[in-house]
């Protein structure tokens, strides 16, 4: 019981590490906390996932987590990072998407659905239209891809789906 | 060569490969022919960077000879670059820059989905995680080959004249060796012949669309699995190696 509460209590620390590319998400809606392990000596393993390859974000998220947990009185701990199975667009929460479309970012359509249009069918976070057009595949940061909606014409980020 | 020292060659030029080609799109900073593209190839280019890491990093673990990415990356000669001589060739245009990436990217994409399968599962790993981002490269290089070849007459005529300038460094890609053949036999490689039929599928319909000519088989040349390098590679070194070598403990 005792290992359980002290889990929960990491997982509330780490909820609060935003992702310094989209500081409205943290990374627990990001999806990229794989998993919180504890040593029977108390040591904490986080274990974490990169969203893209060469993401600079990652090295600074490792570096905000051990802030945060230190910040907290947490300080044996590790972090870790896996790559296997990939990240994937579908483990941002659905609190993450709400958060993204407030804040003008497009969340990337599921994998599901994406396939089933052929298409990724991406709405315009303004005013909700479908009408909307690809600028370029990429954006500001490898997660993002430039779109502007037909309708009222504003341009918007879209968050690609992988 | 022992089946470690195998391994070692076959990342590295998996490795050797990203870095290259994303070293390359790095020069596109601040000089693209738009915005747009601007963050385009320098994102693509930091995808290879990623990527190049993770099989860097990997290589110097194999060897076990206390090498770690970063003295991979800057403390090797152009003799023992893997590299495919495709990928070191100069930018040129904005088309030759495209004609050199789609083909590549046509490539890569077939041969991480067939890496992601590979009995090591490390590799597969980088493979599965790689493949994410080379099917939007692709895409990306995919659209303006059409864009360009079925455009103006201009850029009609530049992105035929880059294909052309381009065609006899792909053979290579599709080479085995006996490296090759062992990491094959092991379950760890992929067997580059086997994916000559589908990147031609894919090339020749783009192409078509495109409305661009395949070029003829007319000459090839190959080097990189022995470390023949043309010249440029040296010039690559030479930029991307200067501060570690000149100040080599140095630090951000
Ligand atoms: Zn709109």
């Amino acid at each position: 019981m005792v290992a359980l509460a002290a889990h929960e209590d990491i997982e509330s620390i780490l909820a609060l590490v935003k992702d310094p590319e989209i500081p409205v998400l943290s990374i627990a809606d990001l999806g990229i906390i794989r998993r919180i392990e504890e040593g029977e000596d108390g040591r904490v393993a986080v274990v974490i996932t990169p969203t893209y390859s060469g993401c600079p974000a990652t090295e600074v998220i490792e570096a905000d987590i051990a802030d945060m947990l230190k910040l907290h009185g947490v300080s044996d701990f590790e972090i870790r990072s896996e790559i296997s199975p990939a990240w994937t667009t579908d483990w941002i929460t659905a609190e993450g998407r709400r958060k993204l479309e407030e804040y003008g970012i497009a969340p990337p359509a599921s994998k599901g659905k994406a396939a089933l249009l052929g298409h990724e069918g991406v709405i315009c976070p303004q005013c909700k239209s479908t009408n909307t057009d690809r600028v370029s595949e990429f954006g500001s940061t490898a997660c993002k891809a430039q779109y502007k909606c037909l309708d009222c014409l504003e341009p918007f980020d879209y968050f690609k789906c992988v | 060569m022992t089946d470690n020292d195998m391994l070692f060659d076959y990342l590295l030029r998996l490795g050797d490969n990203s870095l290259i080609l994303g070293q390359r799109l790095a020069e596109w900073c601040g000089h693209a022919p738009m915005l747009e593209e601007d963050l385009a190839l320098t994102n693509i280019g930091l995808d290879l960077l990623g990527q190049a890491r993770m099989f860097l990093s990997y290589a110097g673990e194999v060897e076990g000879k206390g090498r770690d990415e970063d003295r991979l990356a800057y403390f090797r000669d152009t003799k023992d670059w893997r590299n495919l001589l495709l990928l070191e060739q100069p930018n040129g245009d904005f088309a030759a820059t495209m004609a050199r990436q789609f083909f590549f990217d046509s490539f890569q994409y077939l041969q991480f989905e067939a890496l992601a399968r590979s009995s090591d599962e490390r590799l597969a790993g980088i493979a599965a995680k790689s493949l994410k981002e080379t099917t939007y490269h692709r895409r990306h290089s995919t659209d303006w080959i059409i864009r360009l070849g079925d455009g103006t007459d201009e850029s009609h005529e530049k992105m035929q004249r880059a294909i052309d300038a381009i065609w006899g460094y792909l053979p290579e890609m599709f080479d085995m060796d006996a490296v090759d053949d062992a990491m094959v036999a092991d379950g760890i490689g992929v067997d580059v012949t086997a994916l000559r039929t589908a990147w031609d599928g894919y090339v020749n319909d783009v192409l078509a669309e495109a409305t661009l000519i395949r070029p003829e088989d007319s000459w090839s040349v190959r080097g990189s699995r022995d470390g023949k390098h043309s010249e440029h590679l040296g010039y690559i070194l030479a930029e991307m190696q200067f501060l570690p070598r000149a100040y080599p403990d140095a630090k951000w």
